[in-house]
């Protein structure tokens, strides 16, 4: 059984109805489902399906053709690293390495276990002249380095004891 | 040559062809002679322009895939130019360096549209780097074996389901060159909503969707002493079985297939249509009860079991309209164990029933836990009719130098109206043949029901028997089966009888009849080839069948009767649409307080009929009684109780019709009790 919170259940059910059940707005109420959970469970997407009276085989295609939705939990800290041309030449591989080497991260396995931390590479964010960059939720840290993206890793780890 | 004439030739390699009412170009090509090969395209189903293997040129258009253009007056089209050539070949070693290379060892060998396109344009060399993605097969089943490895995304069976059965249970999922078909969640079919009717199958042009073959378990019981085999052969396969022999669609093969059957040592060879006698026996009989009894209409009927999935997955709220009456198959599996294994004095498990039908749902109704007795199935093997001919094949049998042969007796013997149980139309035609009878005590003036004949989803036709007018309604296909149910439901139709086969045109078109591209011309040769079997049949009407009433007088008694109930029906439940885990809303751990769970359905049944407020109003309940710490609450999907929706269950107890307004009542009697001080 996941464990879904019962306030994040009704947002589901408030995003569905919102948008008037309707099959033209579902990129959209997957969208913020996603926002509520981080990820788009199972569970949810199967309701989803329930209550839009949508094949799931349909909403399993759509959520799985657009790289922005993600079928695992994604952590509380979604690491993009840039690996364009311009963040790539300028050294984002060592980032990358770093990040994974200190999280225990592999191409495959995307988010740590503590559901803390997860990365995903990404081809552009538009701000070549910051390369190598590095997107944290939303806060850009520029001109990364393995040494740099080590400390912020564990500046973030230290506010969560906090 | 007039001008109206003039308007709609367009020209082929030069030469006028006239454009009739063809809505795509290739069908005109086609029309003109020309065998142009596709996969993706079928002409049922929406034009997807996938393939690319129908590429033509047209003047001043440049390379078009003539599936997607519509053809116009003038047009000048050319088939084979230098550059359709290569297309044509590059598309094909494109999909062999991404295509399982098991050819020899692949079921659809010999019948694979791929391979045959490859050999046709002189494939010899695939100069690509071959990558080889290993997807895990879905074995699930009994009926159907899913192998993406040999998928080439044509989406025919994509567009099978969605359009032709609506189901929708595959589709594309993932994107770009990680492009699969597959079932939701990359689950299995056995997992999600799939009736196993397999149309999906019927269109594949590769091994991507292939018959879940029991040959091997055939051959294993023919060639064991210790096992009487015993045969029965539905009524759509012997119009259909010759395709694979060269013979036309609709020649009536039983006698050869008899023949060959007893060639490779079976015992007896009987004939399903014996036991669509006595089905007719038993549905009529439970018809005409209805009427008198003004039982709630229609009754529908339960010879498909994709159609019986079908309701049992979605449509909960008619499984009580569902005729009890077992299929043929199984009437024919529960009867002969019992009375063969009497007759030979041998145990029921010594009797093997094999069963040859059209359909690969079969397959999974034989496996269905109520057919079997002591886990001794009622129907051990079943083949289709594909399978049936790689048997004769592999059987070393020279076919067309069999003799026909007789059937055996006793389940040998059948009516006119049990052989077009075979073709949409024919189980209600075969019906009120009977009904008519046995309200009236006389014959129905017109045998032929010719409204409720034909390939057309939907048929409808009203009989006067003794002043009640009783309307019948015929569909087949599940999209327009759904469509009916719903409007029944909502009350804008009435009928009294409904007859539903999934596949198109009924049984004849079965996912386990012979494959063919051109289905539409080979399913009407099946269909007058049944009507033709039954216009020759020595008797017509399934009462004047002597062999089902010597069975009723020496042990079933009557139509209906305890005994026949015993053998001869069966009872339905609702059934899961998809697997999965439920969703927790609240478990705050308590070490104090003893626990409880509370699982609300927000399946689709229980949702529409309030599930959801229901949720609300019992948590709300609970905080304000002081027991979140105690109860746990999860949305689960499917208490499979939906015609009493919506349902909840409280441990180990369902609660049937929980609505809102009575959630104090529930609460304190379910839960309340358990914290009293």
């Amino acid at each position: 059984m996941i464990d879904v919170n019962e306030k994040k259940f009704y947002k589901v059910d408030d995003i569905v109805k919102k948008h008037g059940f309707k099959k033209m707005n579902l990129i959209a109420i997957l969208q913020e489902i996603q926002g509520e959970y981080r990820y788009l469970p199972e569970e949810i997407m199967t309701y989803v399906a329930t209550v839009m009276n949508l094949p799931l085989s349909h909403i399993f295609g759509v959520a799985t053709f657009y790289s922005q939705f993600s079928l695992e939990p994604k952590g509380k800290y979604e690491i993009k690293i840039c690996d364009g041309t311009a963040c790539h030449v300028r050294g984002s591989e060592p980032i990358i390495k770093a990040v994974r080497n200190k999280l225990n991260l592999t191409k495959d396995k995307k988010t740590t276990d503590d559901l803390l931390f997860s990365l995903e590479t990404v081809s552009c964010l538009g701000a070549c002249g910051l390369a190598p960059v590095v997107v944290i939720n939303d806060k850009v840290y520029p001109q990364m380095t393995p040494e740099k993206i080590s400390k912020v890793i564990d500046d973030l780890k230290s506010l969560k004891k906090e | 040559m007039d001008k109206k004439a003039c308007d709609k030739i367009l020209y082929i390699d030069d030469k006028p062809f006239a454009i009739g009412n063809e809505k795509n170009l290739l069908e005109v090509i086609r029309n003109a002679g020309y065998d142009l090969p596709t996969f993706c395209y079928r002409s049922d189903l929406s034009v997807y322009g996938a393939c690319r293997m129908c590429v033509v040129e047209i003047e001043g258009r440049g390379v078009q895939a003539s599936c997607t253009v519509p053809p116009e007056p003038g047009m000048k089209v050319t088939i084979n130019t230098e550059k359709t050539r290569r297309i044509r070949r590059m598309v094909i070693k494109l999909l062999l360096a991404n295509h399982s290379k098991d050819c020899t060892t692949c079921s659809k060998s010999g019948e694979c549209d791929l391979q045959e396109a490859a050999s046709r344009l002189g494939i010899t060399d695939i100069p690509f780097e071959c990558e080889e993605k290993k997807h895990p097969l879905d074995t699930g089943n009994p009926a159907v074996i899913r192998d993406p490895n040999k998928c080439i995304l044509c989406g025919a069976c994509v567009r099978t389901c969605r359009e032709i059965q609506g189901k929708s249970v595959l589709d594309f999922v993932y994107r770009g060159s990680n492009t699969i078909v597959s079932p939701a969640f990359k689950k299995n079919l056995d997992e999600v909503n799939c009736t196993f009717c397999g149309q999906c199958v019927a269109v594949c042009p590769t091994g991507a969707l292939r018959i879940r073959s029991e040959l091997d378990n055939f051959w294993k019981m023919v060639l064991d002493k210790n096992k009487k085999v015993v045969v029965q052969v539905a009524p759509a396969v012997r119009v259909a079985f010759g395709e694979a022999f060269g013979i036309k669609p609709g020649k009536n093969l039983i006698g050869m297939i008899t023949a060959a059957l007893r060639k490779v040592g079976v015992d007896k060879v009987f004939d399903t249509t014996f036991a669509a006698d006595l089905t007719i026996m038993e549905e009529a009989t439970e018809f005409v009860n209805m009427l008198k009894s003004k039982k709630d209409f229609p009754l529908l009927t339960s010879c498909c079991p994709a159609w019986v999935r079908h309701v049992e997955q979605k449509y909960p709220q008619f499984i009580s309209h569902l005729s009890t009456c077992r299929s043929p198959q199984q009437m024919f599996g529960a009867v002969a164990k019992e009375l063969l294994s009497k007759e030979y004095g041998i145990r029921r498990e010594e009797i093997c029933v094999v069963s040859v039908m059209p359909c690969t749902a079969k397959k999974s109704e034989a496996r269905r836990k109520e057919f079997s007795v002591n886990s001794d199935p009622d129907v051990d093997v079943v083949l289709t009719t594909q399978e049936l001919i790689k048997m004769v094949k592999a059987g070393n049998i020279n076919f067309s130098a069999l003799e026909p042969q007789e059937m055996d007796s006793p389940f040998g013997v059948f009516s006119g109206a049990g052989v077009i149980f075979g073709a949409s139309g024919g189980v209600a035609e075969a019906a009120l043949r009977t009904a008519y009878k046995l309200v009236t005590g006389e014959a129905l003036g017109e045998i032929e029901i010719k409204p409720l004949r034909g390939l057309k989803s939907f048929k409808e036709f009203a009989v006067n028997i003794k002043g009640e007018v009783i309307s019948v309604a015929v569909v087949n296909t599940l999209s327009q089966a759904s469509k009916l149910l719903e409007d029944i439901a909502a009350h804008k139709v009435h009928y009294h009888l409904v007859e539903v086969m999934a596949c198109p045109g009924g049984c004849i078109a079965g996912a386990g009849q012979p494959y063919s591209i051109d289905r539409m011309a080979i399913r009407e040769g099946r269909l007058k080839g049944l009507y033709q079997d039954d216009v020759d049949s020595r008797i017509r009407v399934s009462y004047e069948n002597e062999e089902v009433q010597k069975l009723y007088d020496k042990w079933l008694q009557n139509p209906n009767s305890e005994i026949a109930h015993q053998f001869l029906h069966t009872h339905y439940h609702n059934r899961k649409r998809i697997t999965g885990e439920d969703i927790g809303l609240f478990r705050k751990g308590s070490e104090v307080l003893p626990k409880t769970t509370v699982c609300v359905c927000v399946g689709t049944s229980c949702y529409v009929h309030g599930s959801y407020d229901f949720i609300e109003a019992i948590m709300a309940k609970i905080r304000a009684e002081g027991l979140e710490d105690a109860v746990m609450v999860k949305a689960t999907f499917c208490l499979q109780q939906c015609g009493h929706g919506p349902n909840i269950k409280i441990d180990d107890q369902i609660i049937s019709h929980a609505t809102v307004d009575r959630v104090s009542e529930i609460f304190d009697r379910y839960i309340r009790v358990k914290y009293k001080k």
